[in-house]
């Protein structure tokens, strides 16, 4: 083709055309006898698999004083299967070039596999080898222990890691969600084998359990795979062993009002001599991924933080220069989650940093509510490229994966774009007004206390709080 | 297998890559341009990274920032650079492939104009910042300036890392960045790829409107530079770390040249994984290390293999040091088994399927295409790249491994917590980092 360069025309920018309709992944659902849930999208574009084992039982299931019991279980899954070895496991999901992965949060334990769809039998069956039949030898465990509690140490290190652990610490206390997946140094060192076995038994079942299947594999093979791989996965036959004696099902569903209502700590730190940047975390404890307001939440934290041009990382980074980055999120759980704003930002600038950001939180209830203008940015960022979101396998997965996790409907993802251009400034205001309480927020600090002590003290959030930095 | 796609030449040298892929109704608009920070010098380095961010602060006919009127569009965008190259991408719906372009296109062409000094020392704060958290306030974080500071000469431009040295960063001049700019931020110095919902003759059409009337500027030169090992090089940094880390490191061959494919499967057998041997022996058998991994990295004009492994408490770096090269030396001397070949072979055409999944962001296809077009001049490299992990034998592995993993011919590099230099492998000195 012959091509002539034209001028084109710079005075404004070209507005996108109309958006194409895409259809969004149909589900296919079954329940084996079990009452495993095996779902599937038929997605074929490239010959790939992604497998996801989603159990509905995380670390806040940790029975009290075990902390990380759900975590270190989850680890210990792919340490053998019968007489084979966690080396034997994974040579044997390496032959078959599959990459394999173990997930805790604080609502699930999710085990996943990207694969050649050709081995997605194969793959189920080693799946199933690990979830179902795992060795949970005493001497792996001991191993594993090991790792899990220089791990422990070596996060103590890492000033995000030290700022987001104590942080969960002060917003939840011993709530469920109070204590990162991994636990602590004490419940791990007191903790054994048994408890471990006893934690799979019980907590590791079917009827809380969804396989994933996205790929190039149609729905029916994908049930007869997963009969023969997890068939025999079945407890009702087995006695059923309970962790401290409570049933934990009962531990996964805290009511709401489990959060301490108790005033909070206002200003908190943790010291970190001679560190260039401070890590800071401001938040409170917020919403279920249940709560009505979901939609305009997403949105309104779109404008506050949750994207580039947000108002905290504008502040922050673009005109103050204090930061790499800063962002807000309401984290959505089964129980109500965070909400936290986190920056890392040069030690000098630390208190003005926090300054700016409980006055980008506050302004947005309604001393500078959100502008329209905003409202149609953050919407925009949200629906128009929702389709990218459908794009590979393990995406899909993922996006399915949310459905089973909080109870979502079929139509899920086809209503999601509707829902979101639902929402008007009204909204924001309403939802950040209910959700988002200046009075109730937490300010953390891992930082050089010696260098901003002072700074700090001007703040008008009472004399901080100082925390050791191996208290959690 | 294969990654299909057409490139044209733009009368102005700007090479255009166009790949569809109809299945989701996106675009990855994927910009390459051939400067990273192997083509700074002493003394000013940090440039090609700090201008990475410049391009985010708006051009001359949209003087706002770059991001915004992306993300109104529903897209998700990002950049990148390394030693060899910057890379700007952005994944649209395919209704907004002229906004992407129309954008991409404004800041290759009319940066300047729109580039102030307020701008400029803004970014240049925040780069300081990305500094702080990424390196300077992260456990282990400087180790890789004290690697390639040890591995290459002074004058050699991987001697540096590509975030650049403080006192370089807070010297650098606006008048340097306007230099910079011209030298090679032009179409003959660029490659345009686009990956997903487009028609191919219709999307070069719309950039050849766009792209084709910028101005070519001068072709740059070829960074040419050489580096040996003559001896064991023995450093000791000290940091405020838990647990000390031993890092080995070697020269090795360039990206795609003889040797690099070898390394690649070597350093994962090695080091990487379960299945891994000094996994198997230094983290599931004896208990001496926390973690271990390995890496060929390979860069345009050289490349480093680096071995890492984190010493369990009451362990020491000495002991792991002589764990590593004892299975290094096994390596060398047997070669691989039959059974890991076949493993490195089935794994690298696993990866290989999984790259194809995406058509955008970092490493998707429109990436692999520009990154093969830049470095090799033919896109259509993919299927002969992974015909080089095809290739490798139990004889050339263990050749590559003898060669280049040489005992006699590397960096070691000690962690240690501060004031713990008792923690160190024999014979270390301590090393100086910015």
């Amino acid at each position: 083709m012959t091509l002539r360069s034209v001028a084109v025309d710079r005075s404004r920018l070209p507005e996108p055309g109309p958006s194409k309709t895409f259809a969004f992944p149909a589900i296919r659902k079954s329940t084996l006898d079990s009452g495993l849930g095996v779902w599937s999208v038929y997605h074929p574009q490239v010959p790939v698999v992604s497998l996801m084992l989603l159990v509905r039982c995380g670390a806040a299931a940790d029975p009290p004083g075990k902390d990380g019991l759900a975590a270190i279980t989850a680890d210990m899954l792919d340490e053998g299967s019968g007489d084979r070895s966690a080396i034997d496991i994974h040579e044997a999901l390496a032959n078959l070039g599959a990459q394999f992965d173990t997930d805790i949060g604080s609502d699930a334990i999710v085990v996943s596999t990207t694969a050649l769809s050709r081995f997605t039998d194969r793959v189920l069956g080693l799946m199933a080898d690990v979830v179902v039949r795992p060795a949970l030898r005493d001497g792996d465990f001991a191993r594993v222990r090991q790792l899990r509690l220089h791990r422990l140490m070596q996060l103590r290190d890492i000033p995000s890691a030290v700022a987001d652990r104590a942080f969960l610490k002060l917003l939840y206390g011993t709530h469920p969600y109070g204590h990162a997946p991994i636990g602590s140094e004490a419940a791990l060192r007191e903790m054994t084998a048994d408890d471990v076995r006893a934690f799979h038994a019980s907590a590791i079942r079917p009827s809380v359990s969804t396989l994933i299947a996205v790929g190039d594999c149609a729905h029916d093979d994908v049930v007869r795979f997963a009969k023969a791989a997890f068939g025999d996965w079945d407890v009702n036959g087995a006695r059923r062993l309970q962790p401290s004696g409570e049933d934990t099902d009962s531990l996964a569903l805290h009511s709401e009002d489990a959060v301490s209502a108790s005033l909070p700590t206002r200003l908190a730190v943790i010291a970190r001599p001679r560190a260039p940047q401070s890590e800071l975390r401001i938040g409170h404890v917020a919403v279920p991924r249940s709560t009505p307001d979901y939609h305009a939440l997403l949105v309104a934290n779109a404008i506050l933080g949750g994207q580039f041009v947000s108002r905290v990382n504008l502040k922050l980074r673009e005109e103050k220069g204090f930061t790499y980055g800063a962002r807000t999120a309401f984290e959505f759980r089964r129980m109500p989650g965070p909400f936290v704003l986190q920056v890392g930002v040069q030690t000098a600038a630390t208190a003005e940093a926090i300054q700016e950001s409980l006055r980008e939180l506050s302004d947005i209830r309604g001393d500078r509510p959100a502008t329209s203008a905003e409202l149609a940015l953050g919407m925009a960022a949200l629906t128009r490229g929702y389709a990218r979101n459908f794009e590979t396998a393990d995406q899909i997965a993922r996006g399915v994966m949310q459905l089973a996790l909080y109870d979502l409907p079929d139509d899920y993802f086809a209503a999601f774009v509707p829902a979101v251009e639902r929402v008007t400034v009204d909204d924001i205001s309403r939802v950040m007004q209910h959700h988002l309480d200046p009075a109730r927020l937490t300010t953390l600090v891992v930082g050089d206390i010696d260098a901003i002590g002072q700074d700090l003290g001007r703040l008008n959030l009472g004399a901080p709080v100082t925390l050791p930095a191996d208290s959690f | 297998m294969t990654l299909s796609f057409t490139k044209h030449t733009l009368g102005n040298g700007l090479d255009v890559i166009l790949h569809e892929d109809r299945a989701c109704p996106i675009v990855a608009v994927n910009l390459w341009y051939h400067v990273g920070s192997k083509n700074e010098r002493p003394g000013h380095t940090g440039f090609a990274h700090l201008f990475e961010h410049l391009m985010f602060e708006g051009s001359q006919h949209h003087d706002h920032g770059y991001f915004q009127p992306l993300q109104g569009a529903g897209a998700t965008l990002n950049g990148s650079t390394n030693a060899d190259r910057t890379n700007y991408w952005e994944v649209v719906p395919s209704n907004a492939l002229e906004l992407a372009l129309w954008m991409e296109s404004d800041r290759m062409g009319y940066l300047l104009p729109a580039l102030t000094e307020a701008k400029f020392s803004n970014q240049r704060d925040v780069v300081l910042n990305e500094r702080r958290q990424n390196y300077e306030n992260r456990p282990y974080g400087l180790a890789s300036m004290a690697l390639l500071a040890a591995l290459f000469p002074p004058d050699h431009p991987y001697h540096w890392a590509t975030i650049g040295e403080v006192a370089d960063l807070q010297a650098v001049q606006l008048d340097e960045v306007h230099a910079f700019f011209r030298r090679y931020y032009h179409p003959a110095n660029a490659s345009l790829s686009l990956a997903g919902d487009i028609d191919a003759d219709d999307a070069l059409a719309v950039v050849d409107q766009y792209f084709g009337s910028i101005e070519p500027g001068p072709r740059a030169d070829r960074v040419s530079a050489s580096a040996s090992l003559a001896s064991n090089v023995r450093l000791v940094l000290e940091d405020r770390v838990e647990l000390p880390r031993l890092y080995l490191a070697w020269l090795t061959p360039a990206m795609f040249a003889e040797g690099d494919a070898d390394l690649d499967l070597a350093t994962d057998l090695l080091a990487n994984g379960k299945t891994s041997r000094l996994y198997k022996r230094l983290v599931f058998d004896e208990r001496i290390a926390t973690d271990v991994s390995a890496s060929q990295n390979s860069r345009e004009i050289g490349a480093f293999a680096q071995l890492t492994a984190t010493a369990a408490p009451g362990r020491t770096l000495a002991e792991l040091e002589r764990a590593i090269l004892e299975e290094i030396a096994r390596v060398a001397a047997d070669g691989p088994t039959d059974a890991e070949i076949e493993r490195g072979r089935v794994q690298a055409e696993a990866q290989f399927v999984y790259r194809l999944q995406t058509v955008g962001g970092f490493g998707g296809k429109s990436d692999q295409l520009n990154a093969y077009n830049v470095f090799i001049g033919d896109p259509a490299y993919f299927d002969r790249d992974l015909e080089r992990y095809h290739a490798v034998t139990r004889a050339s592995l263990q050749q590559a491994v003898a060669r280049f993993l040489n005992p006699d011919r590397r960096v070691t590099l000690s962690i240690v917590p501060d004031g713990r230099f008792d923690l160190a492998v024999p014979d270390s000195t301590p090393a100086v980092v910015g």
